[in-house]
């Protein structure tokens, strides 16, 4: 499990806040195939993927409280979901710790599915007074497909971010080590 | 030591959902003056100045994708845009005709009912935020009650009727939109005077629906949807929106003829590209 250091955090305060901020002030005034893209399951995921599932599980909370309170919604209900994801993003780290490069666009997918999908049962739960459409299921499918779309970049910023303040990455620790010449199995023969 | 980490986590999950669904519940327990609601409120406080400010640094990028998608737009539209031109320019010539003889009559029947907007206190505000969320489509504006802004004030975007003031905080409010699903406002059809409540469903905020209309109402694709508003002083409860604020467009009727029957409606305003908006800061129902 990687430790929870004073850094680690002021990082993860750092990146929660503004991206709160871009999503509020930029990201949701652009329309893209007709729907826009979220970049809060994203982050919440990605950081999950990155530092495990308990920083995840809080790191989710506290972005789900902030967007409840900044954007005067019924507080609680984002907490509860975006726990639930960076939770489950960070179990899958610590359970089959993925290595693919396609693994930052299907969590990210996955992500948003659950983040929307849960949303909107938790809406019907607390009980939404309104006819639900077609077209809702059709814009929850077009944020998955967009969030997934930019899944990789995001993943790549938020992990160029924390980077510093992770330990050290064996698999990035051996393949400096074999290009550094003299411990490479190749250069023995 | 593996069972310790393994309580350790269950417990802090265990300790965060349970924060959630307290926080849940004490949120729907208490009334718009609560704590939470407080909370809320200061939070907006702060965060509204910068987002402000990130609002206005990011706009050229905004700007510059929204031109993009625009142009791509604009190649399908031109067409349409061209008939809808010319049926416009036919009924502006009629219209015109018309508006000088209503006048005349208003003038006649010394109606206490023509107002102007000009008339209803409008203050200009920047859109500075917009909520990411398909169920609760709301935007946060650079206006608050200093500004005179206050809660149930109607808000109109160029295109029409944007919405209701549902927030207010000193310098900046929420601004709950016409597409969101607890909106309501009486409507009538401009053209034939039949009225109803327009309503959205969840989801689909580009069609909005007129509802509550008699069967003997008959109603057409193209013809106009605007407030109904408060016509008279002696109405026992006033419409929050002024009269004839426009709501948008007939698009297909569903069930024509029959009580249940649905007026489909396209909003004039685009709610996803809102810049400035004003806020109608001197109407009959405002808090």
């Amino acid at each position: 499990m990687i430790a929870f250091t004073p850094q680690l955090a002021a990082r993860l305060l750092a990146l929660g806040v503004a991206m709160v901020i871009l999503q509020v002030a930029a990201v949701s005034q652009i329309e893209l195939f007709g729907t826009n893209a979220d970049l809060a399951p994203l982050v919440v995921a990605a950081v999950g993927l990155l530092v495990g599932s308990l920083p995840g599980a809080a790191f989710g909370f506290a972005v789900g409280l902030f967007l409840d309170l900044a954007l005067v919604q019924t507080v609680g209900l984002s907490s509860l979901v975006y726990l639930a994801v960076g939770y489950g993003a960070g179990r899958w780290l610590e359970l089959r710790d993925p290595q693919g490069a396609l693994v930052p666009f299907a969590v990210g997918a996955a992500a948003t599915a659950v983040a929307t999908i849960g949303y909107a049962l938790m809406q019907f739960l607390l009980g939404v007074d309104a006819p639900v459409s077609f077209l809702l299921v059709r814009e929850i499918l077009a944020t998955i497909l967009l969030n997934a779309l930019i899944a990789g970049v995001v993943h790549a910023v938020v992990r160029r971010w924390l980077m510093p303040a992770l330990p050290e990455d064996p698999r990035r620790r051996r393949r400096r080590a074999y290009t550094t010449g003299g411990l490479s199995p190749l250069s023995r023969s | 030591m593996h069972d310790k980490t393994v309580r350790r986590r269950r417990a802090v999950l265990g300790l965060l959902v349970a924060s959630s669904l307290i926080l849940l519940t004490a949120y729907f327990g208490e009334s718009a003056g609560g704590g939470l609601h407080a909370v809320q409120r200061g939070v907006v406080e702060v965060v509204s100045p910068i987002q402000e400010g990130a609002s206005r640094a990011l706009k050229p990028v905004r700007d510059l994708i929204g031109w993009v998608g625009d142009t791509m737009d604009a190649k399908g539209e031109v067409k349409q845009l061209r008939a809808e031109r010319d049926a416009l320019r036919e009924s502006a010539v009629t219209g015109t005709a018309a508006r000088r003889e209503n006048d005349q009559l208003r003038r006649l029947l010394d109606l206490d009912r023509s107002r102007d907007l000009t008339q209803t206190g409008p203050v200009t505000s920047r859109v500075i935020g917009q909520d990411p969320n398909v169920w609760w489509s709301q935007v946060l504006i650079n206006k608050g009650t200093s500004d005179g802004v206050g809660v149930n004030h109607p808000v109109v975007g160029p295109e029409g009727l944007v919405g209701v003031v549902s927030t207010a905080t000193g310098n900046s409010a929420i601004v709950t939109l016409l597409t969101d699903h607890r909106t309501a406002v009486g409507a009538r059809i401009a053209e034939s005077g039949v009225g109803g409540t327009i309503t959205v469903e969840a989801g689909r905020p580009t069609d909005l629906v007129l509802r509550f209309t008699n069967r003997n109402d008959e109603v057409t694709p193209g013809q106009t949807v605007i407030t109904s508003g408060t016509e008279s002083r002696i109405d026992r409860v006033p419409s929050l929106y002024p009269p004839r604020i426009p709501i948008g467009r007939v698009t297909r009727v569903d069930d024509p003829g029959t009580d249940d029957q649905e007026i489909h409606v396209r909003p004039f305003a685009n709610m996803r590209r809102l810049d400035f908006v004003q806020v109608l800061t001197r109407t009959r129902n405002a808090t």
